[in-house]
């Protein structure tokens, strides 16, 4: 499905502030994967999902979807493979536009857009039913602009535009992070539920490890760029934090620290 | 007596009011859908009027020169918008590159700094001369009223398409617009020609109405623009708020204030030479009455609370 292969990026070269944030990572997905992925600040968690997505060049190495190269292909162009759920609930729909104008936004991901209307009646509908199923309300407001909703719920629109147009792959970086315990818990619930039935593949990056436990079939950890851990099948259903610590202490002879991960 | 003088100059006013308005409802796309303060505007107004005002010197039928100097507008918009988006120069720079470009263009175009175009002698669409003229299909007021409702329609209309609809995501959020396949770099130069083909279009009809097109006749357009969109949404915006049409009707509204005020500071007696700078004033307090809202006067819950408690 996903193939990355010996990818490198290096922020800010030649400066002082020089960062390898992906150093000669690979990586394979398999159809129907879904990966967590943990590791401390900066270890290149979201970087991994920007260099998926195409949000700037690589610096070396190539990425395939579904086979297909799409390393030189512009961000706006993968988009057509690819469902995007970002940290920021502000950051993943258009706040001065209305939730179901949001929907039909993300109805035509990877199609042509022509003078044809931006949003039918029929769409209007389905798009109706859909919120529905999401149990907040929201199916009454579809023409409330959606900067007016709560973080919460523009992620749980968030998460139906990713999966609007079946996505080859959906990406969420932190999605939760920014929710608090009682949302996150819902939105998270609520991911599940679409990767399920959709039978989607998807990356999940969260600094929360007991969510890299309890969610997906595979967990991967990263640290300075790389990737350092990589636990599926049984063993991902049989480990617990202790584990995950001791793996990494044993693999980056460093003792993992990181307060945001460790306490939550 | 000055009642009179203004009842006199109030139907000029309007008109004139219109095509600003018309040429505010351009600022606003970008401005306001796109999020680019674009101020090539100054003098694509002029290079509208000042190809309208040559191509009907030279023999042709006003509405083709209409035609023209709007394609000569879009152009112009293309300029700033290949400069910000193909060669990543800001867009307030890459607006203003394009300004001064156009400067030497319009003078190149007109050969002189001003160009006549009276009335009397060509067949214009709309003149000062006719603002109260009769029959209606040839009174100026009323054909600048059709152009505005005809371009509020036609707006209406294309952005409520996908491509309209993928123009207002990508001015209110970039990434997200990206994220869902939309090409966030044509869509704001396709938005930048539209702006500047609807101000090329507006000087053109400026040219005709005041008789004359000047090379230093945009100046301080996209002020005005600016002062249009906002007195319109200040004044009228809790009234036509839901509706994109009657966002638009209210920018053109808001563009015969700003012609009606600006007359009736003329009349007053005010030295000519200061109308910019006010215009300029009037711009900067409205822009920042969101600012000094906030930070000055910042909404307190709290107190309100402890004032109820205190009663």
């Amino acid at each position: 499905m996903l193939e990355i292969r010996n990818v490198t990026k290096v922020f800010n070269p030649g400066t002082s502030n020089v960062k390898v944030a992906l150093d000669d990572l690979s990586l394979t997905l398999n159809d129907g994967d879904f990966v967590t992925v943990i590791g401390g600040n900066g270890a290149g968690k979201s970087t991994v999902l920007n260099a998926i997505a195409g949000v700037w060049r690589l610096d070396a190495g190539s990425i395939l979807v579904d086979g297909e190269d799409v390393t030189a292909m512009k961000e706006h162009k993968r988009a057509k493979y690819l469902g995007r759920v970002f940290q920021d609930p502000m950051m993943g729909t258009a706040a001065d536009m209305n939730i179901d104008e949001n929907l039909a936004l993300a109805a035509r991901r990877g199609k042509r857009r022509g003078l044809g209307w931006g949003i039918t009646k029929a769409e209007r509908a389905g798009y109706k039913e859909l919120l529905a199923q999401l149990g907040l309300g929201l199916e009454d407001r579809i023409t409330t602009k959606i900067g007016t909703l709560s973080g919460g719920q523009r992620q749980a629109v968030t998460l139906l535009m990713a999966s609007l147009q079946q996505p080859k792959l959906l990406l969420l970086d932190e999605h939760t992070a920014a929710l608090d315990p009682k949302t996150a818990a819902k939105v998270l619930e609520l991911t599940d539920k679409i990767i399920e039935e959709n039978h989607l593949t998807a990356m999940m990056v969260t600094h929360n490890m007991n969510d890299a436990i309890a969610y997906g079939n595979r967990l991967v950890m990263m640290h300075n760029g790389k990737i350092i851990l990589d636990i599926s099948g049984e063993e991902k259903k049989n480990l617990t934090v202790e584990l995950i610590m001791k793996q990494f202490n044993a693999v980056s002879g460093e003792t993992f620290a990181n307060d945001r991960t460790l306490l939550s | 007596m000055f009642f009179n003088s203004f009842l006199n100059a109030l139907p000029g006013a309007v008109a004139q009011g219109l095509i600003w308005g018309l040429m505010s409802i351009g600022v606003y796309i970008t401005y306001k859908i796109l999020d680019i303060a674009d101020l090539s505007v100054d003098g694509t107004l002029c290079t509208g009027g000042a190809v309208c005002a040559m191509m009907m010197i030279s023999g042709h039928n006003v509405w083709v020169s209409m035609l023209v100097a709007t394609i000569a507008g879009m152009l112009a918009g293309m300029m700033t918008g290949v400069f910000h988006v193909f060669m990543g120069i800001p867009p307030i720079l890459a607006g203003i590159l394009t300004q001064l470009s156009l400067y030497s263009i319009n003078l190149k175009i007109m050969g002189v700094a001003n160009k006549g175009l009276p009335s009397r002698n060509y067949d214009v669409l709309v003149s000062m001369q006719n603002v109260k003229k009769m029959p209606i299909t040839e009174n100026t007021l009323f054909i600048v009223l059709l152009f505005n409702i005809a371009l509020i329609v036609v707006l209406y209309w294309f952005f409520g398409t996908e491509l309209g609809c993928g123009i207002r995501a990508t001015g209110s959020n970039r990434k997200m617009a990206r994220a869902q396949g939309i090409n966030t770099n044509m869509n704001r130069v396709i938005g930048l020609v539209l702006s500047n083909g609807i101000v090329g279009l507006s000087g053109a009809l400026l040219t005709q109405y005041q008789g004359f097109a000047d090379v230093s006749m945009g100046r301080g357009a996209i002020v005005v623009g600016l002062a249009a969109v906002i007195i319109g949404e200040s004044l009228f915006g809790k009234l036509l708020k839901h509706n994109f049409a009657l966002k638009l009707t209210q920018i053109a509204l808001g563009g015969i204030v700003y012609y009606i005020v600006y007359q009736t500071v003329i009349l007053m007696g005010i030295d000519p030479d200061l109308l910019k700078m006010l215009s300029a004033l009037v711009v900067a307090v409205f822009l920042a009455i969101p600012y000094i809202k906030e930070e000055y006067f910042p909404k307190s819950y709290l107190n309100k609370g402890v004032k109820k408690c205190s009663k």
